[in-house]
C-alpha cells in the first residue's frame, strides 16, 4: 500500500512478555506462583492503574517493574532495556508517606538526589541549584513554604504530597505508586488525585498506580487492569476513553459510573468463584 | 492550677528525697538505732563533711575509671551493634551468645580479671565496660533491624547500596535509641565499677565501701553510697539532656 506509509509502531515503553514469578524455589518446584503469564504492553507516557482484590500480588507486579524481584520466568523490558536490577528510572511512593522524621520536607525530598547517579556526585557542587528544583516541585502540589517544616508537623495529605515529590525529584521516566492515597480521607483523596493528574500532564512521565479504588483507577488512568487473586494475573484490560483533561465533575457523568459499574462487576465476579476469567 | 501542677512535678523528687530522709531521721533518732547498725542521716552528712578529702579522692577515681570503661563500652557496643543490625548471619551468629554472656553475673569476672591484670584500674575498667556494652550493642541493632521495608524498597529503586540505606536511614534511626541505651548503660558501668573495687582495688569508692565496713564507720560506708548514686544520676540527667537536644524527633510527643 504505497498511499499511507504507517509509521513504524513505537516499541512499547513497558513490556512483559509472559512473566511469572515464583517468590522462592520451594514455591517454584511446587509451581506457586505469585503473579502468572503476565503480558503486558505500554506505551510511552502512558498512565495505567491496576485493580483488584488484596492480596492480588498487585504489589509482586511493581517489585518486578522496579528490578527489585526478578521473574521466575518471562522477560520484562523497560524503555528498551531489559531489567536486571533495579532501575535508577523509576520512583516510587507508597501508601505510608515514610518520611524521615529528622529531615525537613526539603531534604527529604533531596533525599534521592543524595543516592542516584548522576546528581549523587555533583550533590555538593550544585546543593543550591538541586534545592531550587526542590522547592518549586513542592510548590507545584501546594507545599510552598512548608520547606523547613518536619514530616510531623505535616497533615497527612501534605505528608503523602511531600512523598511523591520525593519520587519524583529525579525526574524518573516512571512513577510507581502503591496504593498512595489508602490512608487519606475522600476529600484529600481527590484533591490529590488532580495534583497527580497535573503533574502527570506537565511531565508526560509513565505512571502505574496500583489501588483498590476503582473510581481512583478511572479518573486517572489511561488503561486499567484488573488482576485475580492468587494466582495473580491479569484477567481484564480496560481503555478509559474520557478525554483529558479530566475535572473532578467528571466523576459523576454517567459514562465514568457506567465504567466503573462494569469493573465492579469483573471483581465481583473474580470474588465470587475465586478463579480467572479469560480475556 | 496546671502550671501549680507543673512545679509540683518538677520539684517531686526533691520533696520526696526530702520526706525519705525526714522519715529516716526521725526513725533512727526517735528509736535510738545504734550509729553501728544503722546511722542516721544527719551523722551521715557529719562524716561526709569529715572524710571529704578521702571521699573525693576515691570518688574521682571511681569517677573516670567507669567513664574510660564506658568509653569502650560504646565504641564496642555500637560496633557490635551496627555488625549484628546490618548482617542477618552476624545476627543470627552474635547475638545467642551475646545473651548468653549478658546472662552471667559479672562480678564472678573480677577475680579472673585479677589474674590476669592485677588489683587496680584493670579489672575495674574491665568490669564496667563488660556489664554496660550490652545495652548499647542492643539498642543500635534494633534500631538498624527495625528499618520500615517501603522506606528501604524507596531507596533500593534509586540504585541505594546496603551501606547507603544505612548512613542515610539506618544510623540516624537508630540514634534516639542509642541516647536511650546510654542512661541505662552509664547507670550500671557505675555498678561494675563499684563491685570491682570492692575486691580488686585499693581505690575508689567499692574499696572505701569494704573499708569503712570492715572499720565499722557505717556512716562513711552510707556516705560512699550516696556518692556513688548521686554522680550515676548527674550523668543519667547528662545523658538524657543529650538525648533531648539532639534527637527532639523522636520525642515530640512529650514535647508538645
Amino acid at each position: 500500500m504505497p498511499d499511507t506509509p504507517l509509521p513504524p509502531p513505537e516499541p512499547p515503553f513497558v513490556h512483559f512478555d509472559g512473566v511469572w514469578l515464583a517468590y522462592n524455589d520451594d514455591l517454584l518446584a511446587k509451581n506457586v506462583f505469585a503473579v502468572e503469564d503476565i503480558h503486558l504492553k505500554v506505551r510511552r507516557g502512558e498512565f495505567i492503574a491496576i485493580v483488584g482484590p488484596s492480596g492480588c500480588g498487585k504489589s509482586t507486579f511493581m517489585k518486578l517493574t522496579t528490578g527489585l524481584k526478578m521473574p521466575s520466568m518471562g522477560r520484562i523490558t523497560i524503555d528498551g532495556q531489559p531489567v536486571n536490577g533495579p532501575l535508577k528510572i523509576s520512583g516510587m511512593a507508597f501508601q505510608a508517606p515514610s518520611l524521615l522524621p529528622w529531615r525537613t520536607t526539603l531534604d527529604n525530598v533531596l533525599l534521592p538526589l543524595e543516592i542516584v547517579e548522576p546528581y549523587r556526585s555533583q550533590f555538593k557542587d550544585r546543593r543550591k541549584e538541586f534545592e531550587e528544583r526542590a522547592k518549586k516541585l513542592l510548590a507545584s502540589v501546594g507545599l510552598g513554604g512548608m520547606e523547613k517544616k518536619f514530616p510531623w508537623e505535616l497533615s497527612g495529605g501534605m505528608q503523602q504530597r511531600a512523598s511523591i515529590c520525593r519520587a519524583l525529584i529525579h525526574e524518573p521516566k516512571m512513577l510507581l505508586l502503591d496504593e498512595p492515597f489508602g490512608a487519606l480521607d475522600a476529600f484529600t483523596r481527590e484533591e490529590l488525585w488532580c495534583t497527580l493528574r497535573d503533574l502527570w500532564e506537565a511531565q508526560q512521565f509513565n505512571v502505574i498506580l496500583v489501588t483498590h479504588d476503582l473510581r481512583e483507577s478511572v479518573f486517572l488512568a489511561d488503561t486499567v487492569y484488573c488482576m485475580s487473586k492468587s494466582p495473580g494475573r491479569f484477567v481484564v484490560q480496560r481503555e478509559i476513553p474520557i478525554p483529558r483533561t479530566r475535572d473532578l465533575e467528571v466523576t459523576y457523568t454517567r459514562e465514568f459510573t457506567d465504567i466503573v459499574h462494569e469493573l465492579r462487576g469483573h471483581i465481583g465476579a473474580m470474588r465470587k468463584t475465586g478463579a480467572a476469567i479469560h480475556q | 492550677m496546671t502550671r501549680r501542677k507543673k512545679h509540683l512535678e518538677r520539684w517531686s523528687p526533691l520533696l520526696l528525697l526530702f520526706a525519705i530522709v525526714v522519715v529516716w531521721e526521725v526513725i533512727t533518732s526517735g528509736f535510738g538505732v545504734s550509729e553501728f547498725i544503722f546511722p542516721s542521716p544527719s551523722r551521715i552528712w557529719e562524716q561526709t563533711l569529715e572524710h571529704k578529702t578521702v571521699i573525693l579522692g576515691h570518688a574521682w577515681r571511681t569517677y573516670w575509671v567507669t567513664m574510660a570503661g564506658f568509653g569502650i563500652a560504646i565504641v564496642v557496643g555500637v560496633l557490635l551493634g551496627f555488625l549484628i543490625g546490618s548482617s542477618r548471619l552476624a545476627y543470627a551468629a552474635i547475638y545467642p551468645l551475646m545473651t548468653a554472656f549478658n546472662a552471667l553475673p559479672k562480678a564472678a569476672f573480677v577475680p579472673i580479671l585479677v589474674v590476669w591484670f592485677g588489683i587496680g584500674i584493670g579489672p575495674a575498667i574491665l568490669t564496667a565496660f563488660l556489664i554496660s556494652f550490652f545495652p548499647i550493642m542492643v539498642n543500635i541493632a534494633t534500631g538498624l533491624a527495625t528499618l520500615e521495608p517501603e522506606l528501604e524498597d524507596v531507596l533500593r529503586v534509586l540504585g541505594a547500596k546496603r551501606w547507603d540505606v544505612l548512613v542515610k536511614v539506618g544510623l540516624p534511626r537508630s540514634l534516639p535509641y542509642f541516647y536511650g541505651s546510654l542512661k541505662v548503660a552509664i547507670t550500671l558501668a557505675f555498678v561494675g565499677t563499684t563491685v570491682s573495687e570492692m575486691t580488686a582495688a585499693n581505690e575508689g569508692i567499692g574499696y572505701l565501701l569494704i573499708a569503712a565496713g570492715s572499720s565499722m564507720q557505717m556512716g562513711l560506708a552510707f556516705s560512699g553510697l550516696l556518692v556513688v548514686g548521686l554522680m550515676a544520676m548527674v550523668m543519667y540527667e547528662l545523658f538524657s539532656w543529650v538525648e533531648r537536644h539532639t534527637t527532639a524527633w523522636a520525642h515530640r510527643g512529650s514535647q508538645g
